[in-house]
């Protein structure tokens, strides 16, 4: 039997994803049984070079993780999609944008700013900032550019199948490179390794009449572990976020931030989670609404947290 | 001759208040500016901000949501649900970039002809002065 060829790759992302590879623990021994690894550039030694030279659609399936926030990250996204049979978003920000894509709330040169001259342990007279080129003695040495606005990655190249997640549970992966391995799939751009339903459905919490009267930061209260967290007052992204991950931070004691991504059919999951949260407001008059409504504390920061790149509105203006 | 900038508004008139009150406006003869576009819903409260975000990113410049009266919703609590969401919705395009005058929350009953001509025509007004909105070509691509 040959063994199908699979490939990683890590873009504009924390690493997160790749250690959610390694969740699967022994399980890997047995998996690299019937997969060939051919490119991986976190774990092996492989070069750009060693892709480039591979013939079109060699690899069987690629997992990409990562936004795209560069032209490296474009560009080596576009080279496996030309060597991959099928590509895989594989995490939040492959899928949405994730974290990096709040980047999109800013611009460049504010970015710039901040991280080469206002950030406290910053010492920088000259206020140097990147170049995408630069001559030295060796020649003209060059860095990929960076965007403006973050992209996830369908928005540069067709993805076949999404896995959402920040990272997507160990458990869940395992099922997923199975699905691949076996040739178990459903139609093109399906998503994979999540459930259909919210993570309000996992969530063993007690759930009553959902009725809140002020929002609180996790912080400021120790939460009941028993009792529904949003109708504790805590903003929890439950109702509009896609289950699968068995509302492993509730069972934390923390509320849902919303990795999974938008619930089947959705367009989009801050505009759903607004809806949500605004439902379950009981104040009458127009005064004590306007309170709650400026009580949450940053809303794109808390309905996109890992999604404003796949989002209706993808940036702020700027 | 210069060409005068001709907002785009997407309005959804809740079916027994506002669109009725539209129709009141039309059959009155009354004139008033053709920048709305309506989209008939049954209640201002099925307004889900997806629809108000979507007409924006597809290329609105405005978006005018008009249902009943307080306390007269033929649903008894849809408009009220509204206000609600219409509130944080408000804080969100705020954030976004989006001027507040681009998104407006109305009351007009099924006998306000001339009040939802006047609130078309104050809202086309401020939106001629603010410019296009274009957030695909101005916003999104540029960046």
């Amino acid at each position: 039997m040959t063994k199908a060829k699979i490939a990683f790759n890590w873009a504009s992302s924390c690493g997160g994803c790749e250690i959610a590879i390694f969740e699967l623990g022994t399980k890997l021994v047995e998996l690299s049984n019937k997969v060939d690894v051919v490119f991986w550039p976190a774990i092996f030694d492989y070069k750009y070079t060693d892709l480039e030279a591979m013939p079109d659609k060699n690899i069987d399936v690629t997992f990409f993780n990562g936004a795209i926030q560069n032209t490296d990250n474009e560009h080596v996204a576009k080279l496996l999609r030309t060597k991959s049979k099928l590509l895989v978003a594989f995490g939040a920000c492959a899928y949405c944008g994730g974290i990096p894509s709040l980047a999109n709330t800013t611009t460049r040169d504010e970015i710039f700013t901040n991280s080469y001259q206002e950030t406290p342990t910053t010492v920088n007279p000259e206020k140097t900032v990147p170049q995408t080129t630069a001559q030295t003695i060796e020649g003209e040495l060059s860095i990929p550019e960076f965007y403006n606005t973050v992209k996830s990655l369908n928005q540069v190249v067709d993805v076949d199948y999404y896995v959402p997640g920040c990272p997507p549970v160990g458990e869940q992966v395992g099922k997923v490179l199975n699905q691949f391995v076996d040739g178990d799939l459903p139609p093109k751009g399906a998503i994979l390794g999540a459930s259909d339903k919210s993570v309000c459905h996992e969530c063993k919490r007690l759930k009553t009449d959902r009725k809140i009267t002020k929002l609180v930061r996790s912080y400021e209260i120790a939460p009941d572990p028993e009792k529904c967290l949003l109708e504790q007052g805590i903003m929890c992204m439950g109702p509009a976020t896609r289950g699968g991950c068995s509302s492993a931070c509730l069972d934390a004691n923390m509320p849902c931030r919303g990795c999974y991504g938008p619930l089947p059919n959705v367009v989009d999951q801050g505009g759903k989670m607004l809806s949500a949260l605004a439902s379950v407001f009981e104040v009458e008059n127009e005064e004590d609404i306007q309170k709650l409504a400026d009580s949450v504390a940053d809303p794109i920061g808390t309905f996109y947290r890992f999604g404003l790149a796949g989002s209706l509105m993808r940036r702020t203006k700027k | 001759m210069e060409t005068r900038f001709e907002p785009k508004i997407v309005g959804f008139l809740c079916r027994w208040c506002a669109y009725t009150g539209a129709d009141l406006a039309g059959l009155s003869r009354i004139n008033y500016p053709p920048n709305v576009t309506p989209v008939r819903v049954n209640c201002s409260g099925r307004v889900d901000p997806t629809l108000v975000l979507k007409a924006l990113a597809s290329g609105a410049d405005g978006v005018l949501i008009a249902g009943c009266h307080p306390g007269d919703c033929h649903y008894i609590s849809g408009n009220s649900k509204m206000v609600r969401r219409f509130k944080l919705l408000q804080r969100l395009l705020e954030q976004f970039g989006v001027e507040k005058e681009r998104v407006r929350l109305e009351w007009v009953s099924a006998s306000e002809g001339g009040r939802y001509a006047s609130i078309v025509e104050s809202m086309t007004e401020e939106l001629r002065s603010l410019g296009p909105l274009d957030w695909k070509q101005k916003v999104v691509i540029p960046a």
